[in-house]
């Protein structure tokens, strides 16, 4: 293993994390709610009355984020993404992480940041495994294939 | 209130998203490609969420009620089974495939990338046979159950 200097950013990325944490504190702290992206866009799915509009105002305020970005970074702070994968490739990422995320009850928001926070066993297994799983694709594609 | 809480967390989450690097899939990437040139910053972005997040949850656990009164909804699923082990397996598969978890690629598409907007519509239909099988597949075996 080499560690690819030229794209580590230490600081804005623990600072970018303690900004998720804040939210994550927002969310069960005021809203009462777990902030798991997959379960709140999941709840759309099959949605019931009275449980709806918060789901909605979440989402205009992720939807509002890359604008009000904008106003504060300094110019060019925000290298445009790099999003290698193909239109097919993304498209069977999409469905996996779609399907995925509803049949185990969370994502990277969910298990990774709330539910290690809670000290719970079972998002534990879940972000070990997720993590574990997205280390041996990355593997495949990029080192066996 | 209620309503400005709910829009400033994800405002909140949004831009701890793309100031962190989660919404970059090369990034994401480069910290899931262990055995090549690793990138290590979401562990840090882990860690500082984290950090934080132990401290509003050892709060909230102690109370019955949020700070504006209404109800806390905390998990009460503790069962490590056969559908949380598969469902993580196929989420990690697909995040590893293109480097977007659910989060990421929604604040890319609200920032206009075409392809988080393809991402997130798979995502959606994924969602939806998830929702197909539940209602076909396993709630009539859970009705079946709970009349026993």
């Amino acid at each position: 293993m080499t560690i690819d200097w030229a794209h580590f950013t230490p600081w804005a990325s623990l600072l970018g994390g303690v900004v998720l944490g804040l939210a994550s504190a927002i969310f069960i702290l005021f809203n009462g709610r777990i902030l798991g992206i997959s379960g709140i866009l999941g709840g759309l799915m099959s949605p019931r009355l009275g449980d709806i509009g918060w789901r909605i105002s979440f989402f205009l305020g992720m939807a509002a984020a890359p604008t009000v970005f904008a106003w504060w970074a300094p110019a060019g702070f925000l290298s445009a993404p790099r999003i290698d994968a193909s239109y097919g490739l993304i498209v069977i990422a999409g469905l996996l992480v779609g399907l995925g995320t509803r049949y185990g009850s969370g994502c990277t928001s969910g298990h990774g940041v709330c539910g290690l926070s809670r000290l719970s066993p079972r998002s534990l297994v879940a972000t070990l495994t997720f993590m574990g799983a997205g280390f041996a694709t990355v593997f495949a594609v990029r080192h066996l294939f | 209130m209620q309503k400005i809480t709910e829009f400033l967390a994800g405002l909140l989450f949004g831009m701890g998203l793309l100031l962190s690097g989660m919404s970059d899939p090369g990034k994401v990437l480069g910290f899931l490609d262990l055995f090549g040139t690793w990138d290590p910053s979401l562990a840090l972005v882990m860690g500082g969420a984290i950090l934080v997040g132990i401290f509003a949850f050892t709060v909230a656990k102690k109370r019955t009620t949020n700070f504006l009164g209404g109800a806390l909804h905390l998990p009460k699923a503790n069962q490590i089974d056969r559908r949380l082990v598969i469902g993580a397996l196929l989420f990690g598969a697909g995040w590893g495939l293109a480097g977007f978890c659910p989060g990421p690629g929604l604040v890319s598409m609200f920032s206009g990338q075409p392809k988080a907007f393809a991402f997130v519509l798979a995502m959606v239909i994924g969602m939806l046979l998830y929702e197909a099988a539940d209602r076909f597949i396993h709630q009539p075996r859970a009705r079946q159950a709970a009349t026993r």
